[in-house]
This record gives structure tokens, C-alpha cells and sequence, in this order.
């Protein structure tokens, strides 16, 4: 049963374009999702090794604005160096985005090995700020606040059938859900495995796990990498379906966000960002149709604060030891390794 | 390979280390060595200095002046999971697990060294990969039977009573098969029949063949289990030999008697 779950949801989450009419809403899913990924990305910082990165969007925005410029090609002038660059295909781009907001990561990562907490926060505020100024001022590049506009959307090629630019939202919503899949796996399998053990490990007591001889260095950044290329992706997602992108996505509030989701759905689980990325990217849509903007953004909040207030661990660990207390199980997975009963009958 | 000048035979030697805190001097030139199999404790009055020691021998601070070296290998400028690679590893003197995880996780977290998974190979879950997390469950198991925390593997390691612990923090630190083991403390705050079962559970660590370095304040268990005790005042070693002639060493008696007459 529980092994078929994810599944079932993904088999859902499929049917949803057959029967869903409204193509405003099926928008609304899209973007829902791609912001659901960059916060399964924030979780693995955040919840599994504990590093608030407040400047998450940054990975976002660079994965969105290199796939971009990739796709759509640039003529740049850098110190008397004409360099030009041939549009190349959408994919390639999507790559090249993961890539350098992988590098980035890295990048921040080794820093992070430096300065902790409350510094590590601020200087990845600043990395945000710095690239959205980047975007704002470099304008040979990124047009600055003209936009890039007229970027291209994905195309996907079968062999035999031709290629196919996927211009509606249907197409464009299962390759948001192909990638949120494959985000969610790649997370699942790191966390649930000696990798996501010493995250946790560090998370929890840094001093026990070095002296088990868990290098802290080493999954650090490796949490970062991992966490800033997925951000990429899915800045290479919103730019090939929104098609136009200005440094405004650079902005803090983004980031704002993606905490929201990771923190009220619960962060260190795996579905928590799920949880969290579907209320907060589908209700605004909902009130908006029964209240003014100003008293959406009050309700918006007071949810906010109701959930932090009364589960302060977030939703889905809270659903999920109310669950537990019912079914008198024992306490298994509040750490995302969970025990295999199989082993445990061989011993008892 | 230059044979440390102290002894030849000596699996850790720690050569004339200080260490300095400002002005206050944790230790002054210590010199002392542990060889393989041997259980060696660490005594003396509070202050003396001996969780500074082990802080310096597993890399958490660095010493002032001196080197401690390992079979032959110098830990001078290593981290701490460098020297835990080494086979060195330590427990806490305040206790220290990981709370909010399982006892069973909390083990498995310790075999953490044992397994060589690559990121790529986890992220397509290669039949490899999946082998060695079996096999690394199974050492967990193993681990947990020994020092009899079975029947607790599903619960949280910050809700067992304390003096499991302590022994948690032992599975831990053996489920990183170390062959030096440096226990901080290991039965402050267990009961005396917890101590007695602690006992029995050291004559089996060193059946294994570890080697155990000990720093404790109870007496009673000390002259017990030790082959040597170092003994420690205000940085320095003033004694060092069988627990037999410690007893009688005048020098011990007055460090001790001179504290006061608390059970040290």
C-alpha cells in the first residue's frame, strides 16, 4: 500500500489536464508546480542539513535566465571581447540552466563551510541581491528591465514523429509534472540513503557526526549543489513556459515563498513542500474569486501565522503523528530513514 | 616511516602537547603513550585538563604545542572526521545522541563510514548501493544486539532514559568499529547496576580487540578495568602506572585529598 502510493498520486496528477476544463486554473498548476519544485530544492538545504539559504530565488533566476539566453542566443562585449552565441535548442538550455545554478551552489556551499547561521544567511540575501542587480544593470545580455521576451518554449522530439513545439498548457503542464517527478525522486533517493543519513546527521548534532567521521565539507556542499541545480530547473521551467523574464524574479519575496511552503507544510519531510506549494500557490487563486485583493493577502497571512502558530512543525508531520496516535504505530520516519520492518522480524 | 621517539610499540602516543585558553593553561607538556589492546584511563580532579585531551587527540582543538600521533601517523592538522577515518573515536562527556532520530538510526548513522556509496550510484539505486545499505543495516542490528538496545530500536534516542543513553552513545561510537576508543565519562549518570552491566559491555569492546582510553571519575570502576592510569593535575601529569601503585602514589592521594573529600 505504501509503496504504491506515489503511484497513485502520479497516475492523479496525470488525469488532471483530462477533466479539468478551466485553462486559467490549469495555469495557475503550472506555475503552482514549478514553484512547488524550487521548494522541494529549498527543503533539501533547509529541512535535511538545516542551512537557511534566503537567497534561493538566486538559483531559480540564474537557471532561468541561462536557459533563456541560451535558447535565444546574445552578442555580448566583455572588456573588448565580442563574444556571440548561436541560439541553441531548448533543452540544451534547460541543461546548461540546471548546470551553472549547480555551479552557484557549489560555489555557496564552500562558503557556507565558513560563515554559518545568521551569516550564512546574510550572504546569501546578498547573492540574491547581486545577481538581480547583474540582471538589472548588465542589459547588453539580459535586455535589464526591458525583459528577455520571445523565449522560445520547449520542444521535445520523438524519433520517427518529428519535433514538436509545445506551445498549449497541456504539454507544458507534463513536462512541469516529468520534472517535479524526477526532482522528487532524485530528493527521495538522497535523503532515504547513507548521503541523507549524514545531512541529517549534521542537522541534528555536527559534533557526534564528525566524530563518527561524517565529513561536514563534503555533504554540505553536496546538499547545496544537489538543492540549487533543482531550483535551476525549475527557473529553466518558468522561463520556457511564462517566456519572458525580467530581473524581477530575482526578488526576495520569492524566496519569502518558498519558505512559506517548505516551513507550514514541514520542512525535513518529503511531502511537506508538496503540502505547503499546493495551499499557498492555489489559494490566492480561490479568494481571489470571494475577496478583495487587500483581504486576500490578510487571509493569506492569519493562514500563515494559524499554521505556524498551532503546528509549528508543519502540516505534514502534524498529520502525520495524529495518524500514528490513531493507528498506535511506533515512531518510524520522522526522519526521512525510515526503519525496514524486514530487518527488524529477523531480530525479534 | 620515522618510529615515534616515545615508544615504538605504542599505538597513540600524545608527545609533549599543551594547550592554551588565553592566559589559562588546559595542558602543559603532556607526554603519555596507549598501546594496541591496552585500556589506559585518564584521571583527576575537575579542571585537570582531560577532556581537553581528548578533545586535542580527535582533532576538535588544536593544541598549542605538541603532536599526537597514531600508528605512526601524525593527527597534527586533521579534522575530526579525519582522525574518526583513522579509527579514533570518541564519545561525550554531556551527553550527546542524536535525539530526534530513532535508536536504530541512531546506530545507523554510525556505520556511516563503512559504506562508500557514491551520489550517482544512490541516485539510480544501483544493486551495489542497495547491497551495501543491507549490509550496513545488518552491522546496525548487530551493533544494537551487542550492547543490548534491541528491543529500543524504535524508539526516539532523546526519550530513553539516561542511562541508555549513555549506552547509546556507545553504539554509536562502536558502530564506527573503532579500534581506539575514547570514552568521556561513559557511567556518570548511570546507576549502580547500570555501571555493573557497563562493565561487563568494556570486557567485551576490548574482547573485539579495541583500545580503550577512559576518562571517568569513578574510582571503584577505574582501578577495576585499567591496565595503566594516567593521572592528571591542573594540566599535568603527575603519576602514571597499574592502578595498584596509583593508590598508594602520595602525589595522588594529596591532588585528590587536596580538592576536598568529594567523591571524585
Amino acid at each position: 500500500m505504501r509503496r504504491s502510493l506515489p503511484f497513485l498520486w502520479i497516475a492523479f496528477l496525470a488525469s488532471v489536464p483530462l477533466w479539468l476544463g478551466d485553462p486559467y486554473f490549469l495555469h495557475v498548476l503550472i506555475t503552482t508546480g514549478i514553484f512547488t519544485i524550487a521548494a522541494m530544492s529549498l527543503n533539501l538545504l533547509l529541512g535535511y542539513t538545516g542551512q537557511l539559504s534566503l537567497g534561493h530565488v538566486a538559483f531559480f533566476g540564474i537557471g532561468a535566465y541561462t536557459s533563456a539566453l541560451t535558447s535565444l542566443g546574445f552578442d555580448v562585449n566583455i572588456f573588448g571581447l565580442r563574444i556571440v552565441h548561436e541560439p541553441w535548442p531548448v533543452v540544451i538550455g534547460f541543461v546548461m540552466g540546471i548546470v551553472v545554478a549547480g555551479l552557484c551552489g557549489y560555489a555557496i556551499g564552500k562558503l557556507s563551510f565558513k560563515v554559518r547561521g545568521a551569516y550564512f544567511v546574510i550572504v546569501t540575501i546578498s547573492f540574491a541581491e547581486v545577481t538581480r542587480l547583474v540582471a538589472l544593470n548588465w542589459v547588453e545580455l539580459t535586455q535589464g528591465p526591458l525583459a528577455l521576451n520571445n523565449i522560445p518554449p520547449f520542444t521535445v522530439s520523438f524519433p520517427g514523429l518529428g519535433e514538436h513545439t509545445l506551445w498549449g498548457k497541456v504539454p507544458n503542464y507534463y513536462v512541469m509534472l516529468v520534472v517535479a517527478v524526477l526532482a522528487y525522486a532524485v530528493i527521495a533517493r538522497l535523503v532515504r540513503s547513507r548521503i541523507g543519513r549524514a545531512m541529517i546527521a549534521l542537522r541534528e548534532n555536527e559534533p557526534l557526526a564528525t566524530s563518527v567521521g561524517i565529513d561536514v565539507t563534503r555533504f554540505l556542499v553536496l546538499a547545496a549543489v544537489v538543492s540549487a541545480g533543482i531550483a535551476g530547473a525549475a527557473g529553466g521551467l518558468y522561463a520556457h513556459f511564462v517566456r519572458i523574464i525580467d530581473p524581477d524574479i530575482f526578488l526576495f519575496i520569492y524566496t519569502v515563498t518558498m519558505v512559506i511552503m517548505v516551513v507550514t507544510g514541514g520542512k525535513g519531510t518529503l511531502a511537506g513542500p508538496i503540502v505547503g506549494g499546493l495551499i499557498f500557490g492555489i489559494l490566492p487563486v480561490f479568494l481571489r474569486a470571494y475577496a478583495s485583493p487587500v483581504a486576500q493577502w490578510i487571509i493569506y497571512g492569519v493562514l500563515m501565522i494559524l499554521i505556524v502558530f498551532f503546528l509549528p512543525r508543519g502540516i505534514v508531520p502534524a498529520v502525520r503523528a495524529w495518524w500514528e496516535n490513531r493507528m498506535g504505530a511506533a515512531a518510524v520516519e520522522r526522519t526521512g530513514a525510515p526503519i525496514e520492518r524486514a530487518g527488524a522480524d529477523a531480530h525479534s | 616511516m620515522i618510529a615515534p621517539p616515545s615508544s615504538a610499540h605504542a599505538a597513540l602516543s600524545i608527545e609533549h602537547v599543551s594547550a592554551h585558553f588565553g592566559g589559562l593553561t588546559a595542558i602543559a607538556d603532556m607526554t603519555f603513550t596507549v598501546d594496541d589492546g591496552e585500556l589506559v584511563s585518564l584521571i583527576g580532579p575537575n579542571g585537570a585538563g582531560k577532556t581537553t585531551a581528548f578533545n586535542v587527540i580527535t582533532g576538535f582543538l588544536k593544541p598549542t604545542q605538541g603532536e599526537v600521533r597514531y600508528r605512526g601517523i601524525s593527527l597534527s592538522g586533521l579534522k575530526s572526521h579525519e582522525v574518526a577515518n583513522l579509527g579514533l573515536v570518541r564519545t561525550f562527556q554531556k551527553t550527546s545522541v542524536f535525539g530526534a532520530n530513532t535508536v536504530f538510526d541512531n546506530v545507523l548513522i554510525g556505520v556511516h563510514r563503512h559504506g562508500t556509496s557514491s551520489v550517482w550510484g544512490t541516485l539510480l539505486a544501483l544493486p551495489r548501493v542497495r547491497e551495501e545499505e543491507r549490509r550496513l543495516r545488518e552491522e546496525a542490528w548487530e551493533i544494537l544486539d551487542f550492547v543490548g538496545l534491541a528491543k529500543r530500536a524504535g524508539e526516539l534516542g532523546g526519550a530513553l532514559p539516561y542511562g541508555d543513553q549513555r549506552l547509546l552513545e556507545v553504539a554509536v561510537a562502536l558502530a564506527a568499529r573503532p579500534t581506539l576508543l575514547l570514552l568521556d565519562e561513559p557511567v556518570s549518570g548511570m546507576n549502580a547496576s547500570e555501571t555493573i552491566s557497563f562493565i561487563n559491555l568494556l570486557g567485551k569492546i576490548r574482547q573485539r580487540g579495541v583500545t580503550v582510553l577512559l576518562v571517568e571519575h569513578d574510582m571503584h570502576l577505574v582501578m577495576n578495568v585499567s591496565d595503566r592510569v594516567v593521572v592528571l593535575n591542573y594540566g599535568k601529569i603527575i603519576a602514571e602506572g597499574a592502578p595498584a601503585e596509583i593508590q598508594r602514589n602520595p602525589e595522588v592521594v594529596r591532588a585528590y585529598l587536596g580538592q576536598g573529600v568529594k567523591r571524585a
